[in-house]
């Protein structure tokens, strides 16, 4: 579905990532892992045509991003950031109908389809009972989940996720990223979420991809367990992963 | 999905205001200096008025005005509603654009500039320079906001620029006010007053084209302004082509806000406030909603506040529109701040 060729992501003099390949199929769930400030979100906005490659390319269904227009590219990749939107007046199911826009014609005009897609949408996001809510009055986990939806209203195979899990509590965080594997497997959508939380990675994605810097490591998730990156990249003074446990230990009297 | 109450409200909302502007329209072509009953004024409409005053004052001065005043009151509405969603600042308008100080120093070279360099300035000329120097100015200001953002992507950047592209301007005209002549100062201010009336029939086939072709281009972009609702980067993953909404509507909006800048002088307020009222009644962020229901509420605000200026008038006493729109305006933003406040 996506495919990186030989991609270079920087900002001025820095290079975050260099000579990244890989390639991001459908039916996938791919948790995006790194530190701070290593180009996970340089990378999802790359391949969401926010931001631009330096250089190589982005092959996405075939066809490279360069050749999309917006309205294209709006149809097969969503993309979903942390960014909260506060509109005054803006019900949760007019923001989740703003996903039909690739589709819809010049006044935005839902059709009885779209309806029937927006209401599924919000049915697999589970915000249907929020529907007439305006977004202001939702909570940070309420409203990320209003965001998926509109994601899905778009009807894209693709959808990518900045930090989904940033404002959720832990349960919310499990049940979020159940949902977007289930999305994966089930409706064989190619979900790339970028993630600081190394046991969901561990437990719930297919695969991983791994930015160490500046490199960009793609393995299925038993691989990348066993190929000692995690414990490389993750291991600082006080805490590590142990790839044993799958957890982080605390060292104590370092 | 039950959006039934305002399924009903929007219908209602729309015929109230529409009532409220045909009331208003006679109201206005009534009220005057001049007292002319009822049918007089139906019969001078028609071409048929027993006397052939009456006729020129209810088609050449009354007709006119009221006409500026609901394309006046929706150009402003419009263009405001437009800054806000583009800028997503509930505190936007042509003004924080600069576009309102661009005419006004198109305006202040004419009036006080060019009077000092030794140049004639009255009467027929007069007018014209007012008005075409008030359309250079705001069309400059635009061009400049618009080629930077072709180079600033961030939308705040150029909101901040604009601030401080106006306060320069303000505070150049303010030396022209300081050392410009008596005259030339009283020519400039009465134009910042504001008046509709100020519209003559010749103006009429400028000025209506180009706010016709204004609100035009604001309906056309309804869709854009939904999907900017999401902020500028989640619009463009929505399919948004970000540049050339964002040059339809500066357009919109020089062309509206400039156009009644140009001819009325700068009015206030209406342009920031009816949006947002527009949002309260209504219920609702969709500018298919909006923008139609924007551009009545303007309407009826200028047809009211002419309406007032015209009963003031009948007492023998001129207002300037400029100060009834900030007082109908100011209220609704102060409240519109403080509830903002008050939230979250």
């Amino acid at each position: 579905m996506i495919e990186l060729r030989n991609i270079s992501l920087g900002f001025g003099s820095r290079t975050l990532i260099e000579g990244a390949s890989t390639r991001f199929e459908c039916g996938r769930m791919i948790a995006l892992l790194g530190r701070n400030g290593t180009g996970k979100s340089t990378l999802l906005r790359a391949i969401a045509a926010l931001g631009e490659a330096r250089c190589g390319e982005i092959i996405i269904d075939g066809k490279p991003l360069s050749e999309y227009n917006s309205a294209e590219l709006a149809r097969k990749v969503a993309f979903v950031n942390t960014e909260r939107v506060d509109v005054e007046a803006l019900t949760a199911y007019d923001l989740v109908a703003i996903g039909r826009s690739p589709y819809t014609g010049w006044s935005g005009r839902l059709t009885k389809e779209d309806r029937s897609i927006v209401e599924r949408a919000m049915q697999i996001a589970g915000v249907e009972a929020m529907a007439d809510r305006r977004v202001e009055t939702l909570s940070d986990g309420e409203a990320q989940r209003v965001m998926i939806a509109r994601a899905l209203a778009q009807d894209t195979p693709a959808i990518l996720l900045d930090e989904p899990t940033a404002f959720l509590d832990l349960p919310n965080r499990y049940e979020l990223c159940t949902l977007l594997g289930r999305l994966a497997r089930e409706e064989g959508k190619c979900v790339i979420f970028s993630t600081h939380e190394l046991d969901i990675a561990l437990s719930l994605a297919d695969s991983i991809a791994l930015v160490y810097t500046p490199r960009l490591v793609h393995l299925s998730t038993e691989e990348m367990i066993s190929s000692g990156n995690i414990e490389r990249l993750f291991n600082g003074d006080y805490a590590g992963f142990d790839a044993e446990s799958r957890s982080i230990r605390i060292f104590q009297g370092r | 999905m039950k959006l039934k109450r305002l399924d009903i409200l929007h219908p209602l909302l729309f015929s109230l205001l529409g009532v409220l502007i045909a009331g208003l329209f006679v109201a206005d072509l009534l009220v005057g200096t001049t007292r002319i009953p009822l049918d007089e004024v139906w019969a001078a409409l028609r071409g048929v008025a027993s006397s052939e005053h009456y006729e020129m004052i209810v088609c050449r001065m009354r007709l006119p005005k009221v006409i500026v005043a609901i394309l006046s009151g929706m150009a402003l509405s419009a263009s405001g509603l437009q800054m806000q969603t583009l800028f997503r600042n509930p505190l936007a308008g042509p003004y924080v654009l600069g576009i309102n100080s661009g005419a006004s120093f198109g305006v202040a070279l004419f009036t006080m500039a060019l009077p000092m360099l030794g140049a004639v300035s009255g009467g027929w000329l007069m007018r014209f320079g007012v008005t075409g120097m008030a359309w250079i100015g705001s069309a400059a200001i635009l061009m400049m906001v618009m080629s930077l953002s072709r180079r600033i992507k961030n939308i705040n950047v150029i909101l901040i620029l604009g601030m401080m592209l106006g306060s320069a301007i303000s505070a150049v005209v303010g030396i022209l006010q300081y050392i410009g002549t008596e005259e030339s100062l009283k020519a400039f201010m009465v134009w910042t007053m504001g008046s509709l009336s100020a519209v003559t029939i010749d103006d009429m086939y400028i000025f209506v084209p180009a706010i016709i072709l204004g609100l035009v281009l604001a309906v056309a972009v309804v869709k854009p302004l939904n999907m900017l609702l999401l902020g500028e980067a989640n619009a463009r993953t929505v399919g948004l082509n970000v540049v050339r909404s964002r040059v339809i509507i500066f357009l919109s909006t020089t062309l509206l806000a400039g156009s009644v800048t140009a001819f009325c002088g700068p009015i206030g307020f209406i342009g920031l406030a009816m949006p947002h009222l527009a949002r309260m009644t209504f219920r609702t962020a969709d500018h298919r909603v909006l923008v139609p229901a924007s551009m009545l509420w303007g309407a009826v605000s200028m047809l009211l506040c002419c309406f007032i200026c015209d009963v003031v008038a009948h007492n023998g006493l001129m207002l300037p529109v400029n100060s009834i729109t900030s007082l109908l305006g100011v209220p609704i933003i102060i409240f519109v701040v403080l509830r903002n406040r008050n939230r979250r």
